[in-house]
């Protein structure tokens, strides 16, 4: 309610301002998001929410927010998006990979509202889509992973195996294996994205497995209270900071960070100057932060990632640089070369050394 | 003391004053939970009843959009009723819905990218068959075994959702998807498509499929010896028996029928509004159903304006959602109340209030 | 395959505390169907009781009071059910299904506050001398008081049903309520009384998952976990002592597949996510079958009670 209230005081100084000042007052700018969990999930949904509140506060009266939570994808959300474009929104930011057709859908028949597709492929004059290159914060917990593990065994909570989990199963493995040769993964996939008690469940299966560096692809705290419970065992925030579990056992963390692309995309619009665009931004460019690496991790380690997410940042390091073989052991990438967006983007098959299968 | 006497018939004006009355009830009871929450009632009502019918920013494309909401909820429901009215309990009509659209969409994409106008007629009666079929083992195992069928067909409905999920990660996948989970989208191949059929109303082949369920559900109750059958073996089992209804055949009749039109429901969905298989293709329509056959007390003029009704409440809820700001946990609420209201007024309909004094004994 | 790393002691004490929702859950809901009520707000009832008891935990500091609380709530809402159903008359099916849709919508509404706040801890209750014995020790021993609660729950509602009267007058009423009623039982009372036990039971199993086993709140929590309960009364066929292994057998499905997973074994997750329900039907199946058509469900269920 913190928030809520807070947004509210905002809200009613920012109707204050703009009474004061009518000859400045133009339209605002509406701004739609529809997420497709509850606003308050405590990880995806809640990301883009934050991020759009963010927004709305850095613009102030300049803008005005509308959300939806807990729209289905398919049907639904193109009714809902629909009838935003109807109440005059100027731009709509769809986020979820399941809107993709509705937004096409939508587009097409409102082309002079603009819209935004998180993770999705499929850009149209009026559509964009944006997405974070969340492998690369994967391929600094993969470091970390690697060098705090005294079993040598790393876990994987993975939710639906798609090309972006997969993506940062292998950049995590990569770089652990990189540090650590003699390392293991076990990835146990849920099906869902966000189950708290399949989650805490299956972070302890893997610590019951000797496992003790978790890492996570669902939006719960479940697996850290699971592992704080057990005691030695290592993990990572996920989407959130979640630094209350820190120094130990969350020893670090990829944060979501949409708010800067939002404010930049909503600037546009309001200066007249969005364009549809295919953004797909990781470290360097703020989209996917680096939570603060805790006390419990040595201080050479520390160094080293922070190395290596500076030199991610600067563009200097490619996570997937070869050599690099499938699981089949048959050659990916050659000594030296880097994987290219397209393979990446649809990516579909394990690294050479973790072993089970992807679910088909 | 307040006793309820059973009518004879149920009443004619109840049964048309009380849907009425509770929504008043409702609007009032809602009103209070959002005043309680700090937004202005009035507004919150009028946005959610009124708006989605008659603002003219909303209405030209709400009004249309109620006819594809309330479609398959409609004909889910038709098909549900029948066995409703026999005593027989098939609460599993989510895992006939999936069925169908998975075996609608898996003999459209076997044939892709084949070009002819019988595919989706094919598609159709595939649709159909997957429903059928899936509610045919309730049937069969209850006409066997006399095992329950609310359970059998409850159990069923989670299992068609893993073969859902299997399907959209495995063998239907869209193979220039990307990797990503999700069928082809059938709405945008022209020969599996379920278009809008006269542009601006909404209505696509499920609408009309429902409407067309409706107007042969009440022939059937009121001018066929099968639905007389029905309605017998509801009242009384034991005297259906000795009218000679054969009970088997019966109950295979009522859940194949409500399987193959919750199966083309399904399909309609797959192919038109949803236009692919993704994981949450199963959006409830199959559980609210239920309720809407109930609401609409199991008649099928009353499930075709239970299911409007329903579906009213979704799309202004939305609509309430994103001009108020009310958190979707409260439309729910507020569509709780609704239907619990709806429920219990029911009392008044067959049954007569009456004041007796206690009598001594 | 290498099931090497799984260790079956740990396994059988995880799987009791993932199961131990679905077996309150379970467990009330049974007493409920006993009656003759069937009730498909499991679902609301315990994702309310999940946020109930949260709240209460959190302000009170005290996991006791937050499941207490939980209980109340539950009970509190399945009331509404109670009400519908015994004094309204309304058909069971669709009244369980509105209470489902209209406790998630509570739960959430009343959650909205206490996003990402971390519950008192559950102290766990190791029983001296007995945690050490070997192998069974660990298993069963070392666990929070609730665990050790639904299993006695098992043992006292298997009594209660069939050594004490007022069983007896439950299952009449469930057997047949006309009848019951001619005998001067009051029917509807005994209803409201089964309908409130299986909400306090659906209220304690959704506290279980939000103060112990996950523990925290979050919009939609139980995730589904209310209609396993539904399935495994089926699958126990109204008996107890089955409840119990149903439940266990559930949460080991579920506990195996992600050891399974976590060894590195290969595991079709979808067909392993679908047995306990495939099974269930076998189950349901084979007792009907045997029993000549006459299942153990009780003879009222879903039946509406009226006197003339």
């Amino acid at each position: 309610m913190k928030r809520r209230t807070l947004l509210t005081a905002a809200a009613a100084s920012a109707l204050a301002l703009g009474a004061a000042m009518p000859s400045f007052a133009q339209d605002p700018v509406k701004v739609g998001f529809i997420y497709v969990g509850p606003r308050n999930d405590g990880g995806w949904s809640q990301h883009h929410h934050e991020a759009a509140v963010d927004m709305a506060e850095h613009f102030g009266d300049a803008v005005e927010l509308v959300e939806q939570e807990t729209v289905p994808e398919g049907a639904d959300a193109e009714r809902v998006m629909t009838q935003m474009a109807l109440s005059g929104v100027d731009i709509i930011f769809a986020t979820s990979f399941g809107y993709m057709d509705p937004v096409i859908n939508v587009a097409s028949k409102f082309p002079n509202v603009k819209f935004e597709h998180a993770t999705g492929y499929k850009t149209a004059e009026n559509v964009g889509v944006y997405s974070a290159r969340f492998y690369e914060g994967r391929a600094v917990e993969g470091y970390l992973a690697g060098n705090v593990t005294e079993s040598n065994k790393i876990g994987y909570i993975g939710s639906f195996p798609i090309p972006e989990v997969i993506r940062g199963i292998n950049s995590s493995f990569h770089h652990a294996k990189l540090v650590n040769p003699d390392v293991e993964m076990s990835v146990v996939w849920l099906n869902t994205w966000f189950d708290p008690a399949k989650e805490a469940d299956a972070a302890q299966a893997l610590i019951d497995n000797g496992i003790d560096v978790v890492l996570q692809h669902t939006d719960s705290t479940a697996p850290q209270i699971t592992a704080q419970k057990a005691g030695n065992v290592y993990t990572f925030g996920q989407a959130a900071d979640m630094a209350e579990f820190g120094p130990m056992p969350r020893i670090s963390s990829i944060i979501d960070l949409w708010a800067p692309y939002y404010i930049e995309r909503v600037q546009a619009v309001i200066d007249g100057t969005w364009e549809s665009d295919n953004t797909w931004d990781g470290i360097g460019a703020g989209m996917v932060g680096i939570g603060e690496i805790s006390s419990a991790v040595p201080a050479d380690v520390k160094a080293g990632a922070e190395a290596l997410r500076d030199g991610i940042a600067a563009g200097e390091i490619h996570p997937f640089t070869g050599p690099i073989n499938k699981q089949d052991g048959s050659v990916w990438l050659a000594e030296g070369e880097v994987a290219d967006d397209g393979t990446l983007a649809g990516m579909n098959f394990y690294i050479e050394g973790i072993t089970g299968e992807i679910p088909q | 003391m307040i006793k309820f006497i059973k009518r004879p018939q149920p009443s004619k004006f109840w049964t048309l004053a009380t849907p009425l009355l509770a929504v008043i009830l409702t609007m009032i009871l809602g009103g209070l939970l959002f005043a309680a929450m700090g937004k202005d009632p009035f507004e919150a009502i009028r946005t959610i009843f009124w708006d989605p019918l008659f603002n003219p920013q909303f209405a030209g494309y709400s009004r249309p959009q109620l006819l594809v909401k309330a479609g398959p909820l409609i004909l889910i429901a038709i098909g549900l009723s029948l066995g409703f009215k026999a005593g027989i309990w098939n609460i599993g009509a989510e895992g006939q819905y999936i069925m169908g659209a998975l075996t609608g969409a898996a003999v459209g994409l076997a044939l892709y990218p084949l070009e002819a106008w019988w595919i989706f007629p094919l598609m159709i009666i595939a649709g159909a068959i997957g429903g059928f079929v899936w509610a045919m083992i309730p049937a069969i195992l209850k006409t066997r075994f006399n095992t329950n069928e609310i359970l059998v067909s409850l159990m069923l409905v989670y299992v068609a959702e893993q073969i859902l999920a299997s399907a959209a990660l495995g063998a239907l996948r869209n193979p220039e998807g990307n990797g990503f989970p999700g069928s082809r989208n059938l709405s945008q191949i022209e020969w599996m498509s379920n278009p809008e059929l006269i542009s601006g109303t909404g209505a696509h082949w499920g609408v009309i499929a429902a409407l067309g369920a409706v107007v042969a559900t009440y022939v059937l109750l009121n001018k066929h010896m099968l639905g007389f059958q029905i309605r017998l073996t509801g009242e009384s089992p034991r005297a259906a028996r000795f009218a000679g209804v054969k009970d088997k055949l019966l109950v295979m009749f009522c859940l194949g029928a409500a399987g193959a039109l919750a199966g083309l429901a399904g399909l309609f969905e797959v192919t038109g509004p949803a236009g692919q298989i993704s994981i949450d293709f199963g959006s409830g329509y199959g559980f609210t159903a239920i309720i809407v056959a109930f609401l609409g007390r199991l008649h099928p003029v009353g499930i075709l304006l239970a299911g409007l009704l329903l579906a009213l409440t979704f799309i202004g809820g939305e609509l309430a959602q994103f001009m108020l700001g009310l958190p979707s946990s409260a439309i729910q609420v507020f569509q709780g109340m609704l239907l619990m209201t709806l429920l219990a007024m029911d009392i008044v309909v067959n049954y007569r209030l009456t004041l007796v004094k206690k009598e001594v004994a | 395959m290498d099931f090497g790393s799984i260790n079956p002691v740990i396994l059988l004490a995880s799987l009791m505390v993932a199961s131990t929702p679905i077996l309150l859950a379970a467990l009330g809901e049974m007493v409920t169907e006993k009656s003759g009520v069937l009730n498909l707000g499991v679902e609301g009832m315990m994702i309310f009781g999940a946020v109930c008891g949260f709240i209460a935990a959190v302000e009170s500091q005290s996991p006791a009071i937050g499941f207490l609380v939980a209980a109340i709530g539950g009970a509190a809402l399945s009331m509404l059910f109670g009400v519908l159903t015994q004094i309204f008359l309304t058909t069971q099916v669709p009244a369980g299904l509105a209470l489902t849709l209209f406790g998630t919508g509570l739960a959430s509404l009343l959650g909205q506050n206490y996003q990402g706040i971390s519950p008192p801890r559950m102290p766990e209750m190791h029983i001296p001398l007995l945690k050490d014995i070997p192998f069974l020790g660990p298993i069963l021993f070392e666990h929070d008081a609730i665990v050790y609660l639904s299993i006695l729950a098992v043992f006292a509602v298997w009594a209660f049903l069939k050594f004490t009267r007022a069983g007896l007058v439950l299952r009449a009423v469930g057997e047949n309520h006309a009848a019951a009623h001619a005998l001067g039982y009051k029917v509807k009372l005994v209803r409201f009384a089964a309908i409130g036990f299986g909400g306090a039971m659906a209220g304690l199993g959704g506290a279980y998952i939000s103060l112990v086993r996950v523990p925290q709140w979050t919009d939609g929590i139980t995730a589904g976990i209310g209609w396993i309960a539904l399935a495994i009364v089926v699958f126990a066929s109204w008996k107890a002592g089955r409840i119990l292994i149903g439940a266990y057998l559930f949460g080991g499905i579920t506990v195996l597949q992600l050891n399974l997973q976590a060894a590195g074994a290969k595991v079709p997750v979808e067909l392993l996510s679908m047995s306990p329900f495939l099974a269930t039907i076998l189950v349901l199946v084979v007792i009907s079958a045997r029993r000549h058509g006459a299942s153990n469900a009780p003879a009222m269920l879903g039946r509406i009670f009226h006197t003339s």
